[in-house]
């Protein structure tokens, strides 16, 4: 099956600074794909490339067999920002409706969005009157609405207490098994591990991927952590 | 365009408002108060009352839609929720004019207010008092465009509070209300006439007299012009990617 993202070549500056240095990288489609490194690697700029909200100086980024940010795919992809972009002064439900009604999509897509992401109970609250981690799941539940195909969530599970970000990645598991594509970038090493496939980011290129066992069998680490640790070393010695 | 997400982005915006009730009272009262201020400071000559009042009723939207549009436009943009949006289907034009229809109806009621206490306690006069305040509300989504333009050249808050004193502070110097056009030197008056509040101020002038003729309309089409301009230019600022 065609992968439901395929970036080629892809160069992007920010601030004057080359930030993604000609990556190439495949994502399968309906699996839960994780885009790990260290802060200022290139995830979030790579994710915005693919959403299509990125200016890119050089190579290709072609989303469900589209080019990324084409006006067909606005109704198929849901973003999560890494800072929750939701209107503080505006309650759950409102946050929820005014997205729902760009996307034309009625009363009952608000209703399942809050019960995915567990937040039934406090759809009169104001968004500036929720805890970090409320917030980090309304932002989620736009990105929910109008059950997009491919679901790119940059760190959505920050903030959050273990409970929380098993259900969620329960939820991720779920969304995955009915045939939604999902990209999530992650600092969290038990997460990668409820991954399909992983993506290793540093400095603006891809260091490798492959499942969580490939990477244990690579590096013969039981611990991703390790796993990841050696691969950035053995990265940085041929380098 | 879509009505439906134009529609849905002007309930978004009153919606937000409405949980500001501190803000609806200062959008509702300051130019009352203001009004209130001039009338009582010509107390004596009433003559000059009748005619700052007119005027004077009709630019409080300018400059009230002005700040909150610019303010609104920047929090858009900081809080990713713009970034947010243009990754959704709606359209650029969709969401200037659902601000436009949002902003307008705060202009109506902000003009109607400031009209009933005029005409009916200040002794305000004009025989066309529907077209002042429909000329406050033209003004009103001629601020909302210019401060939607202005905010994308801010980026703080402090910085679009900067653009009221910049972008408007000498529109009003100039716009004849204070000293009329034809005695300003040349240099002014060129200048004074690039200037969309000066054609919001003859308007509001002539309605004042009851001088209905040709000019009036002129006036009209300029400001609808110079709204125009800028919601295209504001519009060109929206950019679905940025760097």
């Amino acid at each position: 099956m065609e992968p439901a993202i395929v970036v080629s070549g892809l160069r992007v500056v920010r601030g004057g600074r080359e930030v993604l240095h000609g990556l190439d990288l495949d994502v399968a489609r309906g699996c839960v794909t994780g885009l790990l490194g260290p802060s200022g690697s290139g995830k979030t700029t790579l994710m915005r490339a693919i959403v299509g909200v990125q200016i890119v100086r050089e190579g290709r980024v072609t989303v469900l067999g589209l080019p990324a940010g084409a006006p067909a795919l606005r109704f198929r992809v849901g973003y999560q920002t890494q800072a929750p972009s939701v209107y503080p002064d505006l309650t759950v439900r409102e946050n929820l409706g005014y997205f729902a009604a760009v996307l034309g999509v009625g009363a009952a897509e608000v209703a399942r969005a809050v019960a995915t992401v567990g937040l039934a109970g406090l759809e009169g609250q104001l968004a500036a009157r929720l805890s970090g981690g409320e917030l980090a799941r309304l932002s989620l539940a736009t990105a929910l609405l109008g059950s997009p195909a491919l679901l790119v969530l940059d760190e959505p599970t920050v903030g959050l207490d273990p409970v929380l970000r098993r259900d969620l990645w329960d939820r991720f598991r779920e969304l995955a098994a009915d045939g939604v594509t999902l990209l999530v970038s992650s600092h969290v090493m038990d997460e990668a591990d409820r991954c399909d496939d992983l993506v290793l980011l540093r400095d603006g290129v891809v260091l490798t991927t492959g499942t969580p066992s490939d990477l244990r069998a690579r590096t013969g680490e039981q611990e991703l952590d390790a796993a990841f640790l050696a691969l950035v070393d053995g990265a940085g010695r041929a380098g | 365009m879509s009505l439906a997400r134009s529609r849905a982005t002007a309930a978004r915006v009153l919606r937000q408002l409405r949980h500001d009730p501190r803000t609806i009272a200062l959008l509702l009262a300051v130019p009352c108060v203001l009004q209130v201020l001039v009338h009582e400071l010509f107390a004596s000559r009433a003559e000059v009352f009748q005619a700052l009042g007119v005027p004077l009723l009709g630019l409080f939207p300018f400059v009230a839609m002005f700040i909150v549009t610019s303010i609104t436009m920047l929090r858009e943009r900081t809080s990713g929720t713009l970034e947010r949006l243009l990754a959704t289907p709606i359209g650029r034009g969709d969401l200037l004019v659902g601000y436009a229809l949002a902003f307008a109806v705060v202009a109506a009621a902000q003009a109607s207010l400031v009209s009933l206490l005029s005409f009916g306690l200040l002794g305000l006069e004009s025989e066309d008092r529907a077209l002042v305040v429909a000329l406050a509300i033209a003004n009103a989504v001629l601020g909302m465009a210019l401060g939607l333009f202005a905010s994308a050249f801010a980026r703080t808050e402090f910085q679009a509070v900067q653009f009221m004193p910049a972008f408007v502070l000498p529109q009003i110097l100039l716009c004849g209300l204070l000293v009329p056009r034809e005695e300003m030197a040349g240099w002014l008056q060129a200048l004074s006439a690039l200037m969309p509040l000066t054609y919001a101020y003859d308007a509001l002038a002539r309605v004042s007299n009851g001088d209905l003729g040709g000019r009036l309309w002129l006036d009209v089409a300029v400001l609808g012009g110079a709204t125009a301009l800028a919601l295209g230019l504001g519009a060109v600022t929206l950019r679905r990617r940025t760097p």
